[in-house]
């Protein structure tokens, strides 16, 4: 079959590889019928997340046919069904799995002994991420192995298409996440950094959980475009104004109740000298990330507000803003989205028609393309926000 | 509480109750007494050369004396080694270096010497002759225990989302061991109380040893043993308590096996592993796996599932060709 493979820092490349077969009695093999690049992607194409190796198949968000299934899928799937996979690899039993923490599964890590070094305790497997987290192949391919396919894999039973749903794999409900951790009640104002795919659904997922306004934060006109048109945001350009100063005077000097940062490791800054600052300390590897959302989600933050960081972070950080953390009574809430425990929700919104997932969708390709649609993706070429492959 | 165990292992018991080996006291305390020692025939030997000199029957001679200076200065380089780090480590051999240069340096002055000269140089080859004895077991002592576990002590944990019965029952069945202990062949049970095991060796061998439980207490503990007479001497304890607020079960196991000589050795190896201490946390986390989800955990890129050998040597997350998975 074939796949999108990592084969060294900036380079991906579509090759012929073995197809996937059962390995495991709850695993299932399925067709892929759509997948799409994320951003988190990008940190791997970047050279960023250490663990990679020339060969990786990558991508975690996708759908298909479940082609084949072991002999102890416990769910009442079937070959034949129309299933979205969850990215993050759960049990379903442990006592992570069963508290609905599914992104901090047990038992779905084989590399959980490498991880822990790293990061004093293991995260679970996820598709196409790298070996720290399980060296599993991923779903940019013509085919994928699902393991615990009764815990990851959500049956499609109507003809809602591949763009409604699909999103429901990964960034659908990160965003939703990000903007459940932010404990946004009825008449806050939230501010979102980045308006990615992430960003574009916090967004709208903020507006369903009641929130009054949606500030978001970016520096691409065409992105802040479509959080305003689509998703119904107030937009800031950090490029041409200032963050800080503009987000205390929309809010007449509280700020935001509910600041989400949804840009991660690789942010950037207005100021070059900032900017250049963490750039450095990173390339020396003095600091892995560059936490520019995260220190003025904190700063712009109301006092006794939540921060909720969803933009992923591999490493270390320099410079966190504790003093105005501790001394204003903030609170961070953090994590991979437990997606298995959001897909069944808000495909019932999607059916409602409460949510259209469908609208960042900028480009479909096959899957031939993709080292293409990454090119464009990273480089925010093409107005590109996602790229949808067709296997 | 420090006490000897039935397998000569020095452990502790911390205040949980749970066994632990000791780092090895002993070995450093000796190391650092070298260290002062040598500092002070370093500073004598430059202080007071002449005396020394004497003392050692080379006081006739320049270039005697120009030895011991050198000798001095590399005491007190000893001493720097020794005492500087806190953990002994090398540092000991730098000595035994050194005493060589000392008894090789005194055996020709032994030998060119006469009367009572003669007398004293002897005296001090036999002094250097025991100092060269402490330095060589101090020396082998601490670089013994630098490597891994050689004193045959090793333990991990785990926390299972099961209950106690349920853990203790899957474990009590020894011949359900196999299906997560990668390095177990096989353990069949002979008797109420017996077992036999065996487990994988190179070149198509297998080791095998006959056990007995010697403790069991339902649902809390079981200890077991090899029979006298076994090539492989092991005892071990496996421990089930219930995880605070109901959260499942905490299983503790605590490994000892006996070290005679190095053919027996690398049977241990063979027996549970290269390094006995990560085997045993390998195979409580495919131990949590099979109970708690029915199977280990595998992916591509590590197929074989979770094991330290395979980490190593990862191949890429790419789906195996068919014919590998059989
Ligand atoms: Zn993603
Ligand atoms: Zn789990």
């Amino acid at each position: 079959m074939k796949a999108n493979c990592w084969m060294a820092p900036n380079r991906v490349a579509v090759e012929e590889v073995p197809d996937p077969t059962v390995l495991n009695p709850r695993d299932a093999v399925v067709k892929v019928s759509s997948a799409a690049i994320c951003g988190s992607d990008l940190h791997l194409l970047d050279g960023f997340i250490p663990a990679m190796k020339r060969g990786d198949v990558l991508g975690h968000e996708f759908m298909g046919e479940i082609v084949e299934l072991g002999s102890g899928a416990r769910d009442g799937l079937r070959v034949g069904d129309r299933v979205v996979v969850g990215f993050p690899i759960a049990c379903g039993d442990c006592a992570s799995c069963q508290r609905g923490l599914y992104s901090v599964c047990e038992n779905s890590n084989p590399n959980a002994a490498i991880a822990e070094t790293a990061m004093g305790h293991a995260p679970a497997g996820i598709f196409g991420y790298s070996h720290l987290l399980g060296g599993y192949a991923g779903g940019q391919a013509e085919y994928v192995r699902v393991p615990y396919a009764d815990v990851g894999a959500l049956k499609i039973e109507d003809d809602l298409p591949d763009e409604q749903v699909l999103f429901l794999s990964d960034v659908l409900p990160t965003g939703y996440m990000a903007a459940e951790m932010g404990d946004i009640k009825p008449g806050d104002v939230v501010a979102i950094w980045g308006a990615g795919p992430v960003g574009q659904f916090a967004t709208v997922s903020a507006f369903l959980l009641g929130a009054e306004q949606v500030v978001v934060i970016d520096r691409f006109p065409y992105r802040l475009r479509i959080a305003r048109d689509r998703a119904g945001a107030d937009t800031i350009n950090y490029e041409e104004t200032d963050v800080l100063d503009t987000l205390r005077e929309m809010t007449a000097g509280r700020g935001p109740d509910v600041c989400i940062d949804a840009v991660g490791m690789e942010g950037h800054h207005a100021s070059a000298a900032l900017h250049a600052y963490d750039r450095a300390k990173q390339a020396v590897k003095a600091e892995t990330d560059r936490p520019h959302a995260l220190r003025e989600a904190i700063l712009a933050c109301r006092n006794g507000g939540t921060v909720s960081a969803i933009g992923a972070y591999g490493g270390f950080i320099d410079k966190f803003p504790m003093g105005s953390f501790m001394n204003r009574s903030l609170t961070l809430r953090s994590g991979q989205a437990h997606v298995q425990r959001y897909m069944r929700p808000l495909l019932e919104r999607i059916r409602k028609g409460e949510i259209d997932p469908s609208f960042i969708i900028t480009h479909t390709m096959r899957l031939d393309d993709t080292p293409h649609g990454y090119d464009i993706f990273k480089n925010k070429q093409d107005d590109c926000l996602k790229v949808v492959l067709k296997p | 509480m420090t006490r000897e165990t039935t397998m000569g292992v020095r452990s502790v018991t911390d205040n949980l109750g749970i066994q632990r080996a000791t780092k090895d006291q002993r070995s450093e305390g000796l190391a650092r007494f070298l260290g002062w020692f040598s500092l002070g025939l370093g500073v004598t030997a430059l202080a007071a050369g002449s005396r020394v000199a004497r003392a050692a029957g080379v006081d006739d001679s320049r270039t005697a004396r120009t030895v011991l200076r050198a000798a001095g200065v590399r005491e007190i380089g000893h001493a720097g080694v020794l005492l500087v780090p806190r953990r002994a480590g090398l540092g000991t051999w730098t000595r035994v270096a050194g005493d060589v240069l000392d008894l090789v340096a005194t055996g020709r002055a032994y030998r060119n010497r006469r009367g009572e000269r003669r007398r004293r140089a002897g005296l001090t080859l036999a002094a250097l002759g025991g100092i060269t004895a402490v330095d060589l077991y101090a020396s082998v002592r601490a670089t013994r225990n630098r490597r891994g576990n050689p004193e045959g002590f090793a333990h991990g944990s785990v926390t299972v989302n099961r209950t106690r019965e349920e853990v203790y029952r899957f474990w009590h069945d020894f011949e359900n061991l196999p299906r997560f202990m990668y390095h177990l062949q096989s353990v069949i049970t002979t008797g109420p109380r017996r077992s036999r095991w065996s487990a994988k060796a190179p070149a198509g061998r297998t080791v095998e040893w006959e056990a007995e439980i010697v403790d069991e207490r339902p649902n809390e503990l079981i200890r077991w043993r090899s029979v006298d007479g076994s090539r492989v001497p092991n005892s071990g304890t496996v421990r089930f308590t219930p995880a605070a607020g109901g959260n499942g079960t905490e299983v503790r196991v605590e490994l000892e096996y006996a070290v005679p000589g190095r053919r027996v050795g690398s049977l241990v190896a063979k027996a549970f592993g290269e390094n006995p201490q990560q085997q045993i946390c390998d195979d409580l986390r495919r131990f949590k796996q099979v109970i708690e989800t029915g199977e280990i955990t595998r992916s591509d890129g590590t197929p074989d599932g979770t094991s330290i050998q395979t980490q190593a040597k990862q191949r890429p997350a790419r789906p195996l060709a068919a014919h590998r998975t059989a």
